[in-house]
This record gives C-alpha cells, structure tokens and sequence, in this order.
C-alpha cells in the first residue's frame, strides 16, 4: 500500500496531487502512472479516475507507458536547437537504436523531447532523470550513455 | 447601491458583481455563448462572447468580466464583429462539416452562430486525425470529433452530477474528452444519465438513435406495438415543435402517437399509480418490521427506484446501499412486465408478438430496459425507449402538424392513471404521491394539506426535507401512532451524494428518501428538448403541477384499472405475482466480477 503512504504524506491533500503523482512515477521501476495506481489513488482520494488522469496529462513530465531506468530529456527550446539539439538527438537516437517516445529492449532508456530546462548558457542540453548535461557533442553523448551503461553492468 | 453603465448606448444600473453577459441580456441583448452555462460554468475560454469596453485594449469575455461603475460596452461593432467571425471560423476549422448528417442539424448552436454570423468561408484547414466513434453503452453516442472541447459536459458531470466520468486528456491540439484513462464510456464508470448529451452545445453527445427499430416494428404486421410515455414527456414535447417550455401537450401527443401507428397508446402513469401502490406498502412493511418485529434485516431509510440513473449510481459508488433501495421496478419496467403478461392474455396476443415501447425523458432508460434481469414476462419486458427528442424527430418525419393536431385520450386500461402519477416528472413528486397514499391506508383520511401538496418537497432547492406526525391510525398501524415520518429529496446525483454521505455518518436521520439522478427530475432528463434551464424545469414542473390539480383522482391507489388489476391478476400489493413481476434486486457494481456478469 505505497500509493497510501504517498497520499499521507501529503495530507490527502489534493492542491498536493501534482506531487503525489510525482512520487508514485517515480516509485514505479519501469518510471510510470499505471492504471492501477490511478484507480487506488482515486479511491483514496476521492477524485475522479477522469480528473486524475486529465491532470496527469497535461504534464510531459508524466508518462501512462512503462518507461526505461534512464529518461533522456533532449530540450527542443529555440537556444538550444540553434547550438544543434537536433544532431544531439540524432547521436542518442542512432546509439539507443530508438525514436522519440520509445525504450531500449533492455529497458534502460527512454528517449523524450522536452520544453527549456533553464539551462540556455550551456546549450544543447540533456537532462537524464534528475542530471543536466551541457556543451554536448556526438562524442560527449557516446560517453555518457557508455559510463551508464558500465554502472549498470550492460 | 447599484453601478451606472452603458451597454450600446442605453443607459442602465446594475448590482455589483453582474456580469457584462447578465447586464446585456437584461436590456434584451443578446452576446453569444458557447462554453458558457448558466449557473454552473464559465471559463470564458471559448471567446465568441467577446465585446468592446472603452478604455480597455484587449476586447472582454463578457461572461466573466464583471462591470465596474461608468463602464461603457460595445457588444455589436465592426471589431467585435470581426473577433466573433474569425473565432467562430477557428471553431469550425477544426470540426467536421457534417452537419446534414448530423443529430443536431439545425439544433446545434455552433451551427446557429456560423449561421448568424455568415461565416461562408474557412480559411484554416484542420490537421486532427479522425477518431473514431464512442457508440459502447446503450445511451449514449459520443463523436469526438465534433467536440468543441467547450468543458459544459465535463462540468455538470463533475460538479452537477458528481461522477466524475468525463474529463479533458492530454493538452492543446491533442486534447480530448473522454472517460478518464480509456477511449469507451463503456469500459468507465458512467451513469447513462445523458446531462452531458443534454448540455452539449453541437453533436457531439447524444443519445443512441433507435427510431428506425421503432419505425421497423411498427410496419411489421405480425407485431402488437404499444407504447408508453412517461409523465415528463407532455410538459416538454411541445419544445420540439417551438411551443413555449411547459405547454401541456397530452392530448396532442396521443393523438399524434396514434397516427404513428401505435395499436395501442398507453402511460406510465398506469405504472407509476402502480409503483406508488407497492412502493407505499413495502415502506409500511419495513416500518412495521422494524418497529414491531425489530427485524434488524430490514434496511431504513427505503430510498426509491424509479430513476435508472441513480440505481446505476448507486450500484457502482454505493452498493453497501443495496438493500435500503425499494425493491420496487421503475414505473416502466412495472408497466412492461405487465404489458406482457396480463394484457397480452387479455386481448390474446403472444407475448413474443408484442413490442412495447417507451417514450422517456432519459437516456438511462434505455439501459435499464436492456438489464439481463428485465426479463420477467418470459421475454425482453420493454423493447426499445425513445428520448422526448427521438419522438418529436418521427413526428416530424410522419409529416404531422403536431401543434394543430386534436386532443385525444389514452386507450384503457393501462392508460388509466392519477395526478400522483402525473407528478413523477418533478422532484419531491414521488415522495408527495407516495404520502397521498400512504397516509390514507394508515389512517384512512386524506393527507391533510392545502391540495394534497407537500410543500416543502417541492421546488428546486438540491435538498429537501420534511417531517410527518402521523395521528389517528387505523388499528392495523397503530405500531406508527404518533411516529413522525422523516423523509428527505434530492435532485442531481450531486445532492444525492450530499445525502447519501450524512447518512453513512450518521448525521441524518430518516425513513424514506427520494432521489432523481437528473436535476429538477426527470422533467430536466438527459433526453428533453435542449436547452434545460432552470427557468425552463419551472416552466415544465408548473405544467405538471397543473395536470395534477385538474384530475379528478389524485391518488395511485384510487386508479380504478389498477384495482382490477390487482383483483384479476395481482391480487395483494407485495403478493407472490407483484413480486415475480414487478420487483427486482440489485447489484454490486464495485465488484469487477458481478459487473461483468450484468453488463448491458
């Protein structure tokens, strides 16, 4: 009864939805709302399945589908597009062998595009799920998705 | 004090806090709307209600800008004008150009502004993929595309009705509305009360057409078809051939059922006179258990039946409830079991040749007549039910000039009824009829108020209640002598919720409860003529009102076809026959397995 814990946490309160919802993701292993999460938190908390669900999806940050271990963000704001995400993207893409949206077989990585990080001075940027990289090149991407990989022993 | 503005010129003062929306409308000025729904919502999001105020920028939604003291208001200039068209061409870029094919073809009201506002031209091209239709549930039909994502059906489905079904997914141009994590009303949660079908302001929402099985049926000539129309229908069918909300159309309604080729044109009022009948003997069987037997089995407060929208409710959010609602069948259910069964025999027609159809103010009752356990005649109790719509849809198609046609009466014997039938439209109307009669068998007198009217049960305040000391009874119940009956009404499964909740914690007490899933009751059902204001439930609940007071019986049990009912086939109220036939149990919806095991 995790999803219990989170909403007591928070009081049951529902101005505090957006953080429960952010904990029960995160809690996930595959990084994801499921369904029958939903369900329980709107049992508990007595706002409806439809509500939840619409407030979950207006956000980016949270996804319905099982997710990989590692989300890499790539910001697809106007700064960094211009100092070249588009080749940063293609570099992640090619090395993962998956498109936007999409997991690595083994469930390491998900591959997403997101609004500005906040981070234009060290354009293009990545986040990867809390960590932002910057100044990235082709090669950069290789070594950091290299060391993950050695971390995670694949 | 009041606050000094000026609309187009004309002068006027307002209270503070009126909207520029109320203020124009109050010189008879008409700003357009679409998201915006009185009393209830107004995001001010769909921006065709704009208009000009001096010394502001930007024009104002007047729906939600309040005025302020000197404010001066252009509601009708060239720029106005411009914004409204160029919204309007916005809003129908992205909405398929159907509209011959559509349900709400010269009802909608996105086609009623491009209309007023000669919009010939859309400039813009839509980029949506077509989705497909949401046609899973026995009510109602969805098309997402039509949708205007205009929120009215979320709000009272949310804040009216309290379930909570609908809600906007994803955001911008992705954004859709649908039953939270699925695509399918059917695979959710959803009621079928239709108040999203009712306040949809294009077709994007409506209920399933049957009008071509009815059509069907009707020029089969093995087929017996009758029909039945429910009380809130004559208060409200008039709307459909532009008579004003709450003109009393019965006797044009017969006739015009008739000429449609119904070989019988019967009521659910015979039904609803019936409903009372058992209602009000099983509420005295449970006091007397209860207070007499001290049978702790026995569930109080009894709360009614009639509204298939609130039984679904209740089965899916509250079947901890199950055995403290009568086990009575709604008025049309009772009237097709009996349709099929006693006057079958009597005019010698196969129960298998037989289709009874109803004409209902609700989209609910179309599910309910497709319950796996309505079936207790041997076959299928009611065959098909038409909303007050779908009905004003075949008289026009009959080519009947509705508004001129003679006033005829309803054939016997079970289009005999009373004026407490006539008052199951409204909320507080099944409380107030089943008082008539239970009061009268307890004590053998005449419910003792001003025209038989339980006041404080009527009108359209979400909850009502009211107290009943009942004095003098006859010896059979003298276990109630001095008892005073608590009884309480609530309208909008929102209020039924508010009820529901202080019961369960014990803040209220009472005896017998009344609750209609749609607000006003079924006079404002999911199936009337659009659109259901609150003026417009008045409107129809004074017609009702009137019906009643003009008859001569005013009771269910005085109903002189029912007695012969009862003495030919029946027998007792709560007797073995009524129980096979005119009573049911319910389900525990929550639980996935029994839902599965009814699904309609």
């Amino acid at each position: 009864m995790k999803v219990r814990e989170i909403v007591k946490k928070y009081k049951g309160k529902r101005e505090n939805l957006l953080q429960i919802l952010h904990e029960i993701q995160d809690l996930d292993a595959q990084n994801y709302i499921s369904q029958e999460n939903i369900f329980i938190l709107s049992e508990i908390m007595n706002i409806p399945v439809s509500d939840i669900t619409g407030t979950a999806s207006f956000y980016s940050m949270f996804s319905f589908q099982p997710r990989g271990k590692y989300i890499i963000r790539v910001c697809a704001s106007p700064p960094c597009h211009i100092m070249g995400a588009e080749t940063i993207f293609e570099a992640i893409s090619k090395e993962l062998k998956i498109n936007k949206g999409e997991t690595t077989s083994d469930g390491l990585f998900t591959l997403e595009e997101t609004s500005c990080l906040g981070i234009c001075a060290v354009a293009p940027a990545i986040m990867i799920n809390d960590t932002v990289y910057g100044y990235l090149t082709a090669e950069r991407i290789k070594e950091i998705i290299a060391q993950i990989r050695e971390e995670e022993g694949k | 004090m009041g606050l000094k503005i000026e609309i187009n010129n004309i002068p006027l003062e307002v209270e503070k806090g009126t909207t520029i929306l109320q203020a124009a409308r109050k010189v008879g000025i008409n700003i357009p709307t679409l998201c915006y729904l009185e009393g209830l919502q107004n995001p001010g999001s769909c921006r065709v209600c704009v208009v000009e105020v001096e010394g502001a920028n930007a024009l104002q939604p007047a729906c939600v800008t309040e005025v302020n003291e000197g404010m001066k208001i252009r509601t009708n200039n060239k720029r106005v004008r411009n914004a409204r068209k160029i919204i309007l061409e916005l809003l129908l870029s992205s909405h398929p150009w159907e509209c011959n094919t559509c349900d709400r073809n010269q009802s909608c009201e996105l086609q009623t502004l491009a209309e007023e506002y000669g919009i010939r031209e859309v400039r813009f091209q839509s980029t949506q993929e077509k989705l497909p239709l949401d046609e899973s549930t026995p009510g109602i039909v969805r098309d997402p595309n039509k949708c205007i994502l205009c929120r009215r059906c979320v709000a009272v489905c949310q804040e009216i009705q309290k379930v909570g079904t609908l809600g906007p997914r994803y955001r911008g141009f992705h954004t859709v509305i649908s039953p939270g994590q699925v695509d399918l009303l059917g695979d959710a949660v959803c009621v079928q009360c239709g108040q999203c079908a009712a306040v949809c302001p294009v077709g994007a929402i409506s209920e399933r057409d049957d009008t071509e099985k009815v059509w069907e049926a009707l020029e089969d000539p093995q087929k017996y078809v009758i029909v039945q129309t429910a009380p809130a229908i004559r208060a409200a069918l008039g709307e459909c051939f532009n008579l004003p909300p709450g003109t009393l159309v019965k006797g044009r309604m017969v006739a015009a059922l008739r000429r449609l080729g119904f070989d019988k044109v019967f009521d659910t009022n015979f039904g609803a006179d019936l409903t009372i009948v058992e209602e009000g003997h099983e509420l005295l069987s449970r006091l007397k258990k209860k207070l007499v037997d001290e049978d702790k089995t026995v569930k109080l407060p009894m709360f009614t039946s009639c509204s298939p929208g609130w039984i679904n409710y209740m089965e899916n959010f509250y079947p901890e409830l199950r055995d403290n609602v009568s086990t009575c069948k709604s008025p049309q259910q009772m009237f097709g079991a009996v349709a099929k069964t006693y006057f079958a025999d009597e005019i010698g027609i196969r129960k298998e040749d037989m289709v009874v159809v109803s004409i209902m103010p609700c989209t609910a009752k179309k599910f309910e007549c497709n319950r796996p356990e309505m079936v207790d005649s041997g076959v299928q109790d009611v065959d098909y039910v038409l909303t007050t719509r779908e009905l004003g849809k075949m008289i026009k198609q009959a080519g009947l000039d509705f508004v001129n046609l003679p006033e005829e009466e309803m054939d016997a014997p079970l289009g005999i009824s009373t004026g407490a039938a006539d008052i199951f439209a409204n909320t507080g109307g099944v409380m107030e009829a089943a008082l008539r009669t239970v009061y009268e068998i307890v004590t053998g007198k005449e419910l003792p108020f001003e025209k038989l009217h339980v006041t404080p049960v009527q009108g359209l305040e979400g909850v009502k209640e009211a107290e009943l000391t009942i004095k003098e009874t006859l010896p059979d119940w003298k276990f109630l002598e001095g008892v005073t009956l608590k009884v309480a009404v609530a309208h909008g499964l929102g209020n039924a919720n508010k009820i529901v909740e202080s019961i369960l914690k014990g803040e209220r007490e009472y005896h017998f409860i009344e609750i209609m899933a749609c607000p006003g009751g079924c006079i404002g059902g999911g199936g009337q003529p659009r659109l259901t204001t609150d003026e417009v439930r008045k409107a129809r609940i004074q017609a009702i009102y009137k019906e009643d007071e003009g008859r001569k019986l005013r009771k269910s049990h005085e109903n002189p076809a029912l007695k012969e009912l009862y003495n030919e086939f029946l027998g007792q109220p709560l007797g073995e026959k009524s129980h096979q036939l005119l009573h049911t149990h319910y389900f525990d919806k929550k639980n996935k397995k029994e839902k599965e095991k009814v699904k309609v």
